[in-house]
């Protein structure tokens, strides 16, 4: 019988990514009230020494493979190792990331274990011992509850969603062999191009500032750049500022840009077509300023201003200076 | 070359989209039907490797009676051929099992690369390109925003969060293609005339030895929570009043700065 509650952690250039501990806690919530334990697998090259602090979060055994083909991530490695290890011992559920690894990854472990799997999900619970994953579907005009018939049961998580929750235990290294024959391997990271040092994912902000065709121009983010500074936040933009190329397509927020979940999302001249609101609908707090009362992103801002974003937004620098002094 | 895109008909991004009383599913009355966004990509970048090394395009679609009409939209755009797999069996199909129709109806025919969108804008589930790439038992990299062919060699860019990543491989392989990888065409008047006369192949389930049974089923489909009404800031009517009376709410009622 499939048992155990599995996670896939996410490390990076040799640390563990915020995303792991949210699943690695959610993880553990479910296996509580399975009354089943939590095992991670950790794939990489000299990454032993993270399998403690996934411990803190609630996992209970590490399975490590330390294998130099698996530095840095490609999906053909990353997936025969995860599948491998999954096949050895039958996990009822696996958890993955969506984030731009996981999203990659999470695919081709299905088509590895022929199993179900629901994707960038947002809630995930556990019902007649089965588990059921909620997930946003027609990008978020509607919700889906999933239940995979298969095992393991696959369910990705949306990033910034799952609360992180602080639970030690022993997280215990088994390794294993990847079982990898590196000359066999049919995709290589030719180069990795690091964006400016830095600079915050929207993917991964917990706050966003961001701008649209309201903005007039490249130059007018400026005034967004330095209220995003104070804030630790990422700056981002509407496909129409992208298209007019003011901004890189990596911050297009929408349908066709990243889907984002932070805990605030500040709105300056965006209009809320609904492909946008497709990309931060699900964000906590949703603030907007527009100069037109009649903008559709107001119907979904939980704060409103009406008004000249050149004239607000440096005003709301200056009180969050105030504020954080 | 011969080079295989994929397409999936979905709704229109700015459809409504109602669900069911009952929840077992969305109220399909009223939508207007396109071609998902980012398979537009995977067609444009099928028929700019077309242009440049020759050969032909297949465009492979899963879908209803009315998916024709997005095979015919590929086919306008520039498409030699089609294959549309129509069968009820497929109708609940699962990105698993639609991967499986996919694999089964291009083994059936010669590929040297094929395309497919990075996700599809109705059930988001971004799978179907990587477990089509397994099935066949080929390379696959998703979320592309550049590629480049030489021989047999391919070079693909994926952007990940705050890098791009350039990834070698070679063909044949499965690519999923993103924004940013080009600017889809649209179909000319020509075009369209002369895509009413190029072959679509119709399949079935029991053509390609599929049944079509998904093992990830949506169990309830529900409208989105309802999110309270929120507060429009009039402060003293001055952009600092309205800043200050912002700022005051996300520190202090939202606590998120
Ligand atoms: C298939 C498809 C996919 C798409 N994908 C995306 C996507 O991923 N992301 C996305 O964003 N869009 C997407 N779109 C485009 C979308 O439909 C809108 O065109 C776009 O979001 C508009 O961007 P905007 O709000 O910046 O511009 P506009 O709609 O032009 O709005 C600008 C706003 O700025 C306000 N404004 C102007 N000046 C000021 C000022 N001085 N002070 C305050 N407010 C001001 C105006 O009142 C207006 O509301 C997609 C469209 C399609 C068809
Ligand atoms: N029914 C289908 N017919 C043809 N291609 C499909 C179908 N479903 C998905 N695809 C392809 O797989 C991609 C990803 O879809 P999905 O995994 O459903 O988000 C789409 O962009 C299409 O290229």
């Amino acid at each position: 019988m499939a048992k155990g509650v599995w996670i896939v952690a996410e490390q990076r250039d040799g640390a563990l990514r915020k995303v792991s501990f949210e699943l690695a806690s959610t993880a553990r919530k479910l296996a509580d009230q399975l009354g089943d334990e939590v095992a991670a697998v950790l794939c990489g090259a000299g990454v032993e020494a993270m399998a403690a602090e996934l411990g803190k979060y609630g996992v209970d055994k590490v399975y490590v493979a330390d294998d130099p083909a698996l530095e840095p991530y490609t999906t053909d490695a990353h997936a025969a190792a995860v599948a491998k290890v999954v096949k050895e011992n039958e996990p009822a559920i696996l958890l993955l990331a969506a984030s731009a690894q996981g999203k990659d990854l999470a695919p081709s472990v299905v088509g590895k274990l022929a199993t179900g799997m629901a994707t960038d999900c947002t809630e995930v619970k556990i019902d007649g011992g089965k588990l059921v994953a909620v997930r946003p579907m027609y990008a978020g005009k509607c919700f889906g509850e999933i239940v995979v018939d298969t095992f393991p049961q696959m369910a990705s998580l949306r990033p910034n969603v799952f609360t992180i929750v602080e639970c030690a235990k022993a997280g215990e290294v088994v390794k294993f062999d990847a079982g990898l024959d590196a000359g066999a391997l049919k995709t290589k990271v030719a180069e990795i191009q690091k964006e400016a040092a830095g600079k915050i994912d929207v993917s991964e902000a917990n706050i966003i500032v961001s701008g649209g065709r309201g903005m007039k121009g490249p130059e007018g983010y400026g005034i967004l750049e330095e209220l995003a500074a104070l804030l630790g936040a990422a700056v981002g933009a509407s496909r129409a500022a992208v298209d007019a190329g003011w901004r890189p397509q990596s911050d297009q927020v929408g349908q066709t840009g990243k889907v984002v979940s932070p805990n605030l999302y500040i709105a300056c001249g965006i209009s809320g077509a609904i492909q946008h609101l497709a990309g931060m609908s699900s964000s906590k707090y949703i603030a907007a300023i527009n100069k037109d009362p009649e903008a559709p992103i107001f119907a979904r801002a939980d704060y409103g201003v009406v008004d000249d974003l050149f004239k607000v937004v440096p005003a709301l620098t200056q009180e969050v200076k105030k504020l954080l002094a | 070359m011969n080079i295989v895109a994929c397409v999936k008909q979905v709704p229109d991004t700015e459809a409504q989209i109602k669900v069911k009383g009952d929840g077992s599913g969305i109220e399909e009355g009223g939508i207007k039907w396109v071609m998902n966004p980012y398979d537009e990509f995977g067609v444009e970048e099928a028929l700019k490797l077309k242009e440049k090394l020759g050969g032909d395009v297949t465009i492979v679609s899963v879908g209803p009676a009315r998916a024709m009409e997005t095979v015919r939209t590929a086919l306008a755009m520039g498409a030699e051929k089609g294959i549309l797999i129509d069968d009820p069996a497929l109708y609940n199909a699962d990105a698993y099992a639609t991967a499986e129709a996919l694999a089964a109806a291009i083994k059936g025919i010669p590929y040297d690369i094929i395309f497919c969108g990075q996700r599809a804008i109705d059930d988001d589930s971004a799978q179907v390109g990587a477990i089509l790439a397994e099935l066949l038992g080929i390379p696959q990299v998703t979320f592309v925003t550049k590629l480049e062919i030489d021989g047999t060699a391919v070079k693909a860019t994926r952007p990940i969060e705050g890098a791009s990543v350039v990834v070698a491989t070679s063909r044949p392989c499965v690519i999923t293609a993103t924004k940013g990888l080009n600017e889809p065409r649209y179909a000319s008047l020509p075009g369209i005339m002369k895509a009413k006369k190029k072959p679509v192949d119709m399949k079935k389930a029991a053509d390609l030895g599929v049944s079509g049974a998904a093992k990830a089923k949506v169990v309830k489909f529900a409208p989105p929570p309802a999110r309270p009404p929120g507060k429009i800031i009039c402060a003293d009517d001055t952009p600092e009043g309205k800043a200050a009376e912002l700022a005051k709410l996300l520190r202090e009622e939202a606590k998120v700065i």
